[in-house]
């Protein structure tokens, strides 16, 4: 679809992701994290920049972000070297923010993306820790613009990707990938709501063979909704130009989730110097290689090796893999109910219905009103031909409504399938018995009947007969 | 006060109940307020050093005194912020502001029962070698020549902490020293200051200067003093990820003047021939007085010296145009009213701030900003490794380094020079020591024609702080220095 509105381009695109690392204290400071409380609730000395406070790095977030590195297939630097980035803002108390420069903690990685024509791999540029400044708050006053530096100073990641990227499509699944990496390992809870990650997009287009073109940069994209519509319309937007014969700028641009358009925020000529220079507040942080061999060992199974085992161990299609392991939670609650069962049939209830139930409901699968537990029972009672494919879903909605498990609504509702061959023949001989006229005419030759007779033998279980064995039956006996 | 008292003396009349905390303290809030003239002190916390000096007499009368000094009125250089009592670092922009926190060092000092008699004024921001750029008015030197009346600097930006310590103002002080804020201030004023090695004391909760070369220090009237003050505020602070981890020793307790076999190094960098007689004559005195109590005296080079000054004043003004980003006018101190944000910034900081403060974070913006950035800022940073490691081959052949703590003996208040760059040679003898990181002290020798007091500088190897101290006493016992200034603000 976008690839046919900007045929005979090339689309470039480079994203910067910013997720806040999981951690209950800031970056330099044991303040707490938590979302959502009370303004300037969640402030130390250091975090409202008095004067003499000092920073003092917190290890649990050089221990995230080095998780983190590896989970990208990075690099580790074993030094790096925390920089000051200097500017002027309300809600940045320091004047600067402590960031890393030309020394990140975490190097050169990369990801694995699926796209149309198969597995793409997305260079990882860099890692690098960084403080989160604070909220300006400009409409609770007429005449004062508010503070609150709750987040000031909480520790983000800021991982680079190499310009590997040519269409709207590649850049969402490059974000769903490394969101769902840092949740596997627990470095990034990847709340897009609540900003916990965010995504500056860098969108240029050039025509095939010709040079690169001017780039631009879109701020704070905080869904993948609007990674894509963003860069469909920047794409657009940098095509007309040149088209029309004017030329793109470098500049940063704003996206409006409202009219789904960008706008300019500042060209480059207006960028900052930020006049980066090494904190003289902090030593080089200096990383131990057993410290990082430990880390390494303590890494759990990732999304792509899990994908191999499922497809291995359970015979899932690539593509059904990659939906349930594209989210740890899925991927753990698929296990749960796969152990012991059908895969086949798991898969299709789990990524089928229950998939479609939550999208109804909108909600996620941590907060799915149907257990794993309950869901097996569920596949079970198909699979020992209790009830048909049809009744399970009329049961899981039930299951969803009630909070009832499996076999009570089945119980309740009398759905249990009739197997019982003695109990279906004398089904079958009473239809037969009511519609002579019928049989001879089937004897006859008139074939389509058929369905005739095991509609009506249906019909007199209340639909419960095993459809199956009614066939068998009717076959049978008319054969006779 | 018939004596002039030093914190080892001052301990054992309090021991042997010969006076009391509330006593001494009055006695010194007493010539604080005889000495007004002189300027030294930006607040003074009369009453709560009465309370603290009770409180302290109780203690000691119930046998749980927090240390042996327990009592002692000392003074602070107003750049330590102290919970409850305004820090103003001597600029406007800070004048309303009290923290609600101590910093690492004063609490160390309250943890040894010292008492608090009040801030003492500096150069705004420490930025300065003459205290006159601070907000509340230059400090006067107890000092005058015996030539004139006009009155003296006492250096800076210690100045406050300095001239109070010769003036009897407090039994001794806290300073900083950034580029020579402690030892040059020290040398005008007859007093011995003590620049600790970088990471010796903890910074945290030092209004910040350059954080790369800011260190905290004793000024006092004897090497001993300085011994015991060093041993009470320094030591390992997890609050400042600087601070050095290297165990502290016990410098008062293990002070000797022992130099048997030691080699002391005369740089020859620092010869001159701009450098006062009286000053050069010290010098040659000094050495041949280490040499007759048993040191080998070595002549060294340390090649980079006269890069120095000009490393200095690229580093230390780009850490301070960064450090000082934080006095915005959004969340304390001094904030005046604008059309927008930019213009409350723009406000604020042209008012809030003094000229050299302004010029210095100018400088320093400069120097970091894109395309200035190799040409000055790293370029300083190679000549700082070159000067350190000056220092590292010195050390393989010398114990200890002695040369003069400043260029001249104190000057004219009206004399100072117009010229920013003149003034800055005032630290030239001290900046390389805060460029290496090492301990450096400034011990009084004698006064020249004019009867002003000339200091020597002492420089060792990181954390030699004992073997600093040992030299110094080997000094101060033999020439036994005990010029003190008239007392000219009394009559």
């Amino acid at each position: 679809m976008v690839a046919q509105m900007i045929e005979g381009w090339n689309l470039v695109i480079g994203i910067e992701i910013h997720a806040q690392v999981n951690s209950k204290s800031k970056l330099f400071s044991s303040s707490p994290t938590d979302f959502g409380s009370k303004p300037n609730s969640q402030v130390s000395l250091i975090d409202a920049a008095m004067p003499g406070m000092l920073p003092v790095i917190n290890k649990f977030c050089i221990e995230q972000a080095v998780k983190s590195g590896i989970g990208l297939n990075a690099k580790i630097n074993k030094k790096s070297i925390f920089d000051r980035k200097n500017y002027f803002y309300q809600d940045l108390p320091q004047g600067y923010q402590i960031s890393q420069y030309k020394d990140p903690i975490v190097g050169e990685g990369f990801v694995e993306i699926e796209t149309e024509n198969g597995q793409k791999k997305i260079g990882v540029e860099r890692l690098h820790l960084e403080q989160d400044a604070g909220k300006s708050l400009h409409d609770q006053d007429p005449n004062f613009t508010f503070v609150d530096l709750n987040r000031s100073g909480i520790a983000l990641m800021e991982i680079v990707s190499k310009p590997d990227m040519n269409s709207p499509e590649e850049a969402v699944e490059y974000v769903r990938k490394v969101r769902s990496i840092l949740r596997y390992l627990g470095t990034c809870d990847g709340n897009m709501e609540q900003g916990s990650l965010r995504a500056d997009v860098n969108v240029s287009v050039n025509k095939p063979g010709n040079e690169l073109g001017t780039r631009c940069e879109i701020k704070n994209l905080n869904s993948f909704k609007f990674i894509h519509a963003a860069i469909v319309y920047e794409a657009k937007r940098q095509i007309k130009l040149i088209e029309q014969g004017d030329s793109v700028n470098q500049e940063t641009r704003l996206f409006n989730t409202q009219s789904g358009e960008t706008r300019s925020m500042r060209s480059k000529e207006d960028a900052h110097d930020y006049r980066y220079f090494p904190d003289p507040d902090l030593l080089p942080l200096t990383l131990d290689d057993d410290w990082i061999k430990g880390l390494q060992d303590s890494i759990p199974e990732l999304p792509d090796q899990i994908k191999e085992r499922f497809i291995n161990e359970y015979s899932l299609s690539s593509y059904d893999a990659n939906i349930i392991v594209s989210d740890k939670a899925t991927s753990e609650y698929f296990e749960d109910v796969v152990k012991n069962r059908n895969p086949k049939l798991v898969t299709t209830w789990v990524t089928g219905e229950l998939f479609s139930i939550l999208n109804k409901k909108n909600l996620i699968i941590e907060d799915s009103p149907i257990t794993s537990k309950q869901l097996g029972e569920l596949v079970d009672s198909i699979e020992n031909g209790k009830i048909s494919n049809r009744q399970a879903k009329e049961v899981l909605e039930e299951m969803c409504e009630s909070g009832k498990g499996a076999l009570e609504i089945i119980d309740e509702k009398g759905l249990s399938q009739i197997s019982d061959e003695n109990e279906i023949e004398s089904l079958v001989d009473n239809v037969l018995n009511s519609n002579p006229e019928n049989v001879k005419k089937y004897k006859n030759g008139k074939d389509k009947l058929f369905g005739f007779f095991v509609g009506e033998a249906m019909k007199l279980s209340k639909g419960k007969a095993n459809p199956k064995i009614v066939n068998d039956l009717i076959k049978k006996k008319l054969s006779q | 006060m018939k004596d002039s008292y030093t914190l080892k003396s001052l301990a054992v009349l309090l021991e042997n109940n010969k006076i009391s905390s509330k006593e001494v303290t009055s006695e010194y809030l007493k010539n604080i307020k005889n000495g007004k003239e002189l300027n030294c002190y930006n607040t003074i916390s009369q009453e709560k050093a009465l309370i603290d000096a009770e409180k302290s007499d109780e203690r000691r009368k119930s046998q749980n005194l927090r240390s042996k000094y327990d009592g002692i009125p000392i003074g602070i250089k107003d750049l330590f912020c102290t919970k409850g009592v305004t820090t103003t670092a001597s600029s406007k922009i800070l004048s309303n502001f009290i923290p609600n926190y101590e910093s690492t060092v004063t609490q160390n000092c309250d943890d040894a029962g010292l008492i608090s008699l009040g801030k003492l004024n500096c150069d705004e921001f420490a930025m300065g070698s003459t205290n006159k750029t601070s907000f509340f008015g230059s400090v006067k030197n107890p000092w005058k020549s015996v030539n004139s009346d006009n009155e003296l600097v006492p250096g800076g930006s210690s100045g406050g902490s300095a001239a109070a310590v010769s003036s009897d103002l407090c039994v001794a002080s806290l300073g900083t020293d950034t580029g020579g804020s402690i030892r040059q201030p020290a040398s005008f004023t007859g007093t011995v200051g003590l620049k600790p090695s970088y990471g010796r004391v903890s910074r945290w909760g030092i209004v910040a200067f350059a954080s790369s070369l800011d260190q905290a220090g004793p000024i006092t009237k004897t090497v001993e003093d300085a011994a015991i003050l060093l041993d009470i505020i320094s030591g390992h602070d997890e609050k400042d990820s600087t601070s050095s981890v290297n165990p502290k020793e016990n410098y008062y307790e293990n002070l000797n003047s022992d130099i048997k076999g030691m080699k002391i190094g005369i740089p020859k960098e620092f010869r001159s021939d701009k450098l006062p007689v009286s000053t050069q004559n010290s010098w040659d005195e000094c050495a041949n007085l280490l040499k007759n109590n048993g040191a080998e005296i070595v002549d060294i080079s340390l090649p980079h010296t006269m890069s120095a000054l000009p490393a200095y004043y690229i580093i230390a003004p780009a850490e301070a145009s960064s450090n000082l980003a934080r006095y915005d006018g959004v969340r304390y101190g001094l904030r005046v009213k604008g059309n927008d944000l930019i213009d409350m910034y723009e406000k604020t900081r042209s008012e809030g701030f003094g000229d050299e403060v302004k010029r210095r974070i100018l400088i320093g913006t400069y120097v970091l900003s894109s395309g200035y950035y190799d040409a000055y800022y790293i370029k300083a940073q190679k000549i700082r490794s070159l000067i350190k490691s000056d220092y590292v081959e010195a050390f393989k052949k010398v114990d200890a380094i002695l040369t003069p703590s400043t260029p001249s003996t104190a000057f004219e208040i009206a004399n100072e020079p117009s010229d920013p760059v003149q003034n800055y040679l005032n630290d030239i003898f001290t900046v390389p020591v805060n460029l290496a990181g090492l301990p450096g002290i400034s011990i009084p020798f004698a006064n020249d024609e004019n009867n002003l007091p000339i200091g020597l500088q002492l420089i060792t190897n990181s954390f030699e702080e004992q073997k600093l101290l040992n030299v110094a006493r080997n000094i101060e016992e033999t020439i036994n220095y005990s010029e003190t200034p008239e007392k000219w603000w009394l009559k």
